[in-house]
């Protein structure tokens, strides 16, 4: 039996923009989150460094734990469609990473910009978004773009609980052949999709780091 | 939700039955220090390949760490766990399927796709250092073995150290992936426990048993990372040095 058919691709290829939509919706909340939660990490102190430390607590728990288990933890607890419960699992645990990465960002900008930037009348919010935050997002886009990959591959975990992501759609193909060479197949498509998408990205990635050397 | 979480019975009846937790909790760590070890090993050599002047391994180094990074752990697991015992079966020419313990499967796993990353690791570790630093050393009347233990490999275990201990924190999560397989890891033991009891303190006890293992590892990259910032000082040596050396 040929696997191949026109209706199993295009199923295939449902999953595939699933995995697409979940990953980039997932990254845009994480940024967003993260960028909250390095911003109350490296400057809410004195009378509100209780903030300081939940979110600590936050990204020590999330760092120390695995992804799946936020997937499964979130599936169990949260009524919602398999879009919506992805998301939600992936934001979660993923801005707790991208907030120490954009910490580490913060901490490559020199104090005196934001010094500078007072001294010149400008409120917190005014220095993060006209100063600050322009700078950091520069330094940090390689470790972004890297922690992209990683929520791309990471998505297929979601296999897991029934999302029908592009891993999933290969596998119930799967489930229609019993013939190896089919089987194979099936997985030299499945990885050449994934590596052509990450790599292109990391590829993009080296093209920026160039010109920012070159600068 | 809230309510099943405070509830005292639940809690007694998760601490009564921890035994499949602290199974899978061992099964896991044993999984941990055999992935470790694969991925030391192949990801040391495979770092060593891309620093030589051979284009053959330079290339074996490259096509390998660029297929590992770029595909997901868990199509790669799954790929082992379904096709994996026919393709032995076809490459040994046995009669039946090979069977792979889970045990097998994981320590493979994450040991193949670590490698690849703990290659990247070794690389930077071998380029950071600059050839100078051998010359220097030799013709101050260093032998090799000296030079080596008393300058390379100070300074290369300065920068590897962080990012290696980084990649034995990620191992631990990514063994995480044999529950998608059955694979009775802590993970997939916790998964049952909530499916059957329908409590989630199944979850929460795996949380916490994880948070065990990764925590001190988180710490000790911290500190690694610390320590690796710090710049090397001259030995102070009273009447010899002077206090400009002691700032610098």
């Amino acid at each position: 039996m040929e696997i191949f058919t026109q209706a199993n691709v295009t199923f295939i290829l449902t999953g595939f923009l699933k995995t697409l939509e979940i990953s980039a919706l997932a990254i845009v909340f994480s940024i967003i989150l993260g960028t909250v939660l390095a911003m109350v990490k490296q400057y809410c102190t004195g009378k509100l460094s209780i903030f300081k430390w939940i979110v600590s607590a936050y990204i020590e728990l999330f760092r120390c734990t695995p992804n799946l288990l936020w997937i499964l933890f979130i599936y169990f607890t949260v009524k919602g469609n398999d879009v919506f419960i992805s998301v939600l699992a992936f934001t979660i645990f993923t801005s707790a990473v991208i907030a120490e990465i954009v910490r580490g960002g913060f901490n490559s900008i020199p104090k005196s910009q934001f010094e500078a930037a007072q001294s010149q009348g400008f409120g917190f919010f005014q220095s993060m978004r006209l100063i600050i935050l322009p700078q950091t997002f520069k330094t940090i886009i390689p470790a972004l773009f890297s922690q992209c990959t990683t929520v791309i591959k990471d998505s297929s975990y979601l296999a897991g609980i029934n999302v029908a992501e592009f891993m999933f759609s290969a596998k119930v193909v799967m489930g229609y052949t019993s013939n190896l060479d089919q089987v194979l197949l099936l997985y030299g498509f499945v990885f050449l999709l994934y590596f052509v998408l990450n790599f292109g990205i990391s590829l993009i990635v080296r093209a920026y780091q160039r010109r920012v050397v070159a600068a | 939700m809230l309510d099943g979480l405070l509830d005292p019975r639940r809690w007694e009846i998760t601490l009564s039955s921890m035994e499949p937790f602290w199974d899978g909790f061992f099964f896991t760590l044993q999984v941990v220090v055999a992935g470790l070890a694969i991925s030391l090993v192949l990801g040391t050599i495979l770092g060593i390949f891309s620093t030589t002047r051979s284009r053959i391994l330079r290339a074996i180094s490259r096509v390998y760490v660029e297929f590992f990074q770029n595909t997901p752990l868990p199509v790669q697991v799954f790929f082992y766990y379904m096709a994996g015992p026919r393709v032995l079966q076809a490459i040994l020419n046995t009669p039946s399927p090979v069977r792979i313990s889970s045990f097998v499967i994981g320590a493979v796993g994450v040991g193949l796709y670590h490698a690849a990353y703990i290659s990247e690791v070794i690389r930077t570790g071998i380029e950071a250092v600059p050839r100078g630093q051998m010359e220097a050393a030799l013709s101050q009347g260093f032998s090799r073995v000296q030079a080596y233990g008393y300058i390379i490999l100070p300074q290369t275990f300065k920068v590897i150290l962080p990012p290696l201990c980084n990649q034995a924190l990620n191992l631990v999560k990514n063994t995480s992936v044999l529950a998608l397989i059955a694979g009775g890891d802590l993970m997939y033991n916790a998964d049952n426990f909530v499916s059957t009891y329908g409590y989630l303190q199944g979850y929460i006890m795996a949380c916490v048993l994880y948070f065990i293992i990764c925590f001190p590892l988180a710490l000790l990259v911290q500190y690694l990372e610390k320590r690796s910032k710090r710049k090397p000082r001259a030995k102070v040596i009273p009447g010899i040095t002077t206090d400009a050396a002691k700032e610098a």
